[in-house]
């Protein structure tokens, strides 16, 4: 056997034509990351803030009806280690060296809450093949729809703060993650842990109000007494206190596209779990490669073609009757 | 007794005033010690006007614990309890005749208010050797109890030693000590109020619920009122956040139990014992004025099999409790209500444990195996070459 030299140009041609049919107009079809919607709700996590005392957990626990984590022997406390399937919402700690001062990297200690982060343009509603995970067009929660779900857990993998969890423990599992509470906005009401966050360490409202809100507070000299409002963004039921310090950044302001929880730390996010992101969103970026490459299915034609003609070339001589 | 205007007076009411007021009145003045004798025609009017209930209040094997738990309630206060609600026709304690006198009265006292009295027991009840070990003027309790007993409107048994046996009761239990409900055979719906003592307020809320509401309250499977008995003191202590954030007294006097944090690990009964300790207290004295509250490990004393039972430092049970609050698959949870979760005080890391990678073990089988499946391919790749050539070679012959 052996490939003749006619042959294997004659690939060669088709190879390229498929080459350059799926790469040449990629520049005309990428995609540019999704804008905010206007009337966007999210959270305003303030690490500096938080005291750690987890109401927002036992809160979300509650009103999403999710059964206690155990994750100590005699199961006797709900003390989930990470996002789970039973649990939307976790409180975690950094600590450095001695750990003894607030929100320090170095010697220092930082909360730092997680949850799922209801991205501009999410990468699990991209990954989606059955629109199980959607988009609401009006708030931007990423919401879940377990009659749609397949159970293929891309989402899982697309996601880039591990967020959505899938119930391996179930016969008919699905895959579980914070929708904002939005059974909870349906009623007129707001996400439970801001609704039952003691401090004001997480606030709910519109995310432009989120992000002026966190401006704001960046604009604020360390030390000084300021006010920082209770449960809502726009709550008259204001809390004063000492200004810590903070990073001058606003994680999900633009990472991933942005989101619409945003958090304030003065520990790097990259410490407290948070991974450093593109100002694309991966959506963006992998709907361009996918659409360019079956853009008016003629790429995968050509490839077929070709494929076709080879084995035709290969088989005709000997094989066929 | 504090002096009283009127009290030279009173020695000629003697004869006037009733022999049932008068044993009301004489229970009233022990029970209050420094009722003003001046009440006492005023107490003669309220008796007069107002029907009350009589109460045949009998005693058992008990300390007197319950009667003295009683005499300490202040809203209401015993008297207006005895004086204006109900009409304590016979106890043994509170009753200034004695022997049979008191029996006497007794007996007058039920004759005349036939069905239409409550009977209160107080202690348990010997059924061993026909309830020798327990005899008032020469009957044995066992033998009162039964006659009374039906000719009572309702039945409250106050005292763990009523209720199941309590203390008499607890091994070897030498006089077969039993509760009222028990040694009348569960002929009769006794309504529990267990304790020792119990709270008095559980007693006269019982006693109070009936006499407005004209029946009984809501019971449990033991015949406690729910209204009392119905949450885990596990579930109202005020040591429970310590509980959840796993802070212990590990002994009596250490770091710990100074600073009040969780007396669980000292064999407090809370987590198996049905009460509302936490949430009305003792004594009306303010916070804290419980057992629990003062140090001392609840040792479970209103629960059948638990207080007099288990060791006072035997760690409780869980089995009762629930984080979650959900009711239990079965079984009904007594307490109803729902339990929030409160988180416990660790926090968990920024990057959660992950499992380790194969082991050097799991490797070297793994990595055997595919030896073995590459040579048995690399092998029968080249027999099929062959068998092919050999074919091929047949062929050609042919």
């Amino acid at each position: 056997m052996g490939l003749s030299r006619r042959d294997f140009l004659k690939v060669a041609a088709g190879g390229s034509l498929v080459a350059a049919s799926s790469f040449s107009p990629a520049p005309l079809l990428a995609r540019e990351s999704k804008a905010r919607l206007p009337e966007a709700v999210g959270i305003l996590y303030d690490a500096t803030v938080c005291i750690g005392c987890k109401a927002c957990m036992a809160a979300c626990k509650e009103y999403n009806h999710l059964p206690p984590d155990h994750s100590t022997p005699g199961s006797v406390w709900d003390n989930p280690l990470d996002l789970s399937a039973k649990t939307y919402n976790i409180v975690k700690l950094y600590k450095n060296g001695t750990g003894q001062t607030k929100d320090q990297a170095i010697n220092g200690y930082s909360f730092i809450r997680r949850f799922c982060m209801h991205c501009v343009d999410p990468a699990c509603v991209s990954a989606c093949p059955v629109s199980a995970l959607t988009k609401d067009s009006t708030t931007g929660v990423v919401k879940y729809d377990k009659g749609a779900c397949i159970g293929c857990r891309y989402c899982q993998i697309a996601c880039p703060y591990n967020v959505p969890k899938f119930q391996w423990d179930q016969a008919f599992p699905q895959i579980k993650k914070c929708q904002l509470c939005d059974h909870r906005i349906a009623q007129g009401g707001y996400s439970a842990c801001c609704e039952f966050c003691p401090n004001g360490a997480s606030i709910f409202g519109n995310v432009q109000d989120l992000r002026k809100e966190a401006r704001r507070r960046l604009a604020l000299k360390p030390g000084e007494v300021a006010h920082y409002p209770l449960h809502r963004v726009d709550s008259q039921d204001v809390r004063h206190r000492i200004v810590a310090p903070y990073l001058n950044h606003i994680f999900g302001e633009r990472e991933g596209g942005g989101t619409q929880v945003l958090m304030l730390a003065n520990v790097p996010f990259q410490d407290l779990g948070l991974p450093p992101l593109p100002d694309e969103s991966a959506a963006s970026q992998s709907e361009t490669l996918m659409h360019s490459l079956y853009k008016g299915m003629i790429a995968p034609y050509v490839l077929l073609g070709g494929l076709f003609y080879l084995v035709y070339k290969n088989t005709t001589k000997q094989d066929l009757p | 007794m504090p002096k009283c205007k009127n009290s030279q007076t009173l020695p000629s009411h003697f004869g006037l005033v009733s022999r049932r007021d008068f044993l009301k009145f004489c229970g009233v003045a022990a029970a209050a010690m420094g009722l003003p004798l001046s009440m006492g025609a005023k107490i003669a009017e309220a008796v007069a006007a107002l029907k009350r209930p009589p109460v045949i209040w009998l005693s058992g094997q008990e300390c007197t614990g319950c009667t003295e738990t009683l005499l300490r309630s202040t809203h209401p206060t015993v008297e207006s309890l005895i004086l204006d609600l109900i009409s304590l026709d016979y106890h043994e304690a509170l009753s200034t005749p004695s022997g049979h006198l008191a029996e006497e009265a007794k007996k007058k006292a039920i004759a005349a208010n036939k069905g239409k009295f409550i009977l209160v027991v107080e202690g348990a009840i010997p059924m061993k050797d026909n309830g020798i070990y327990c005899q008032i003027g020469g009957r044995t309790m066992l033998d009162i109890l039964k006659e009374t007993a039906p000719l009572a409107m309702g039945i409250v048994a106050i005292g763990s030693c009523a209720s199941w046996g309590g203390i008499p009761s607890s091994g070897p239990n030498p006089t077969g000590a039993v509760g009222a409900a028990e040694a009348l055979g569960g002929k009769f719906k006794v309504i529990n109020i267990p304790g020792c003592p119990p709270n008095p307020y559980n007693f006269l809320s019982t006693v109070l619920y009936i006499l407005t509401f004209k029946k009984l309250p809501d019971l449990d499977n033991q015949g406690r009122p729910r209204f009392a008995y119905r949450r885990l003191i596990h579930e109202g202590c005020e040591r429970r956040p310590h509980f959840d954030a796993g802070r212990f007294a590990l002994e009596y006097d250490d770091e710990g139990h100074r600073r009040g944090w969780c007396l669980y690990k000292l064999g407090c009964k809370g987590p198996e014992t049905y009460n509302n300790c936490p949430a009305i207290l003792f004594g009306n004295v303010g916070a804290r004025s419980w057992p629990v509250g003062t140090g001392c490990p609840c040792f479970g004393c209103s629960e059948k099999g638990v207080g007099f039972t288990a060791p006072i430092p035997a760690q409780a049970s869980l089995v009762h409790f629930s984080t979650t609050g959900t009711p239990f698959k079965g079984e009904e949870r007594i307490g109803g209500g729902r339990l929030c979760l409160t988180p416990p005080q660790t926090f968990p890391p920024i990057h959660p444990p992950e499992g380790h990678g194969p082991s050097a073990a799991t490797v070297g089988v793994l990595s055997g195996l595919a030896g073995v499946a590459l040579g048995a391919g690399a092998i029968t790749a080249t027999k099929l070459g062959k068998k092919e050539t050999e074919s091929d070679d047949k062929a050609g012959k042919e």
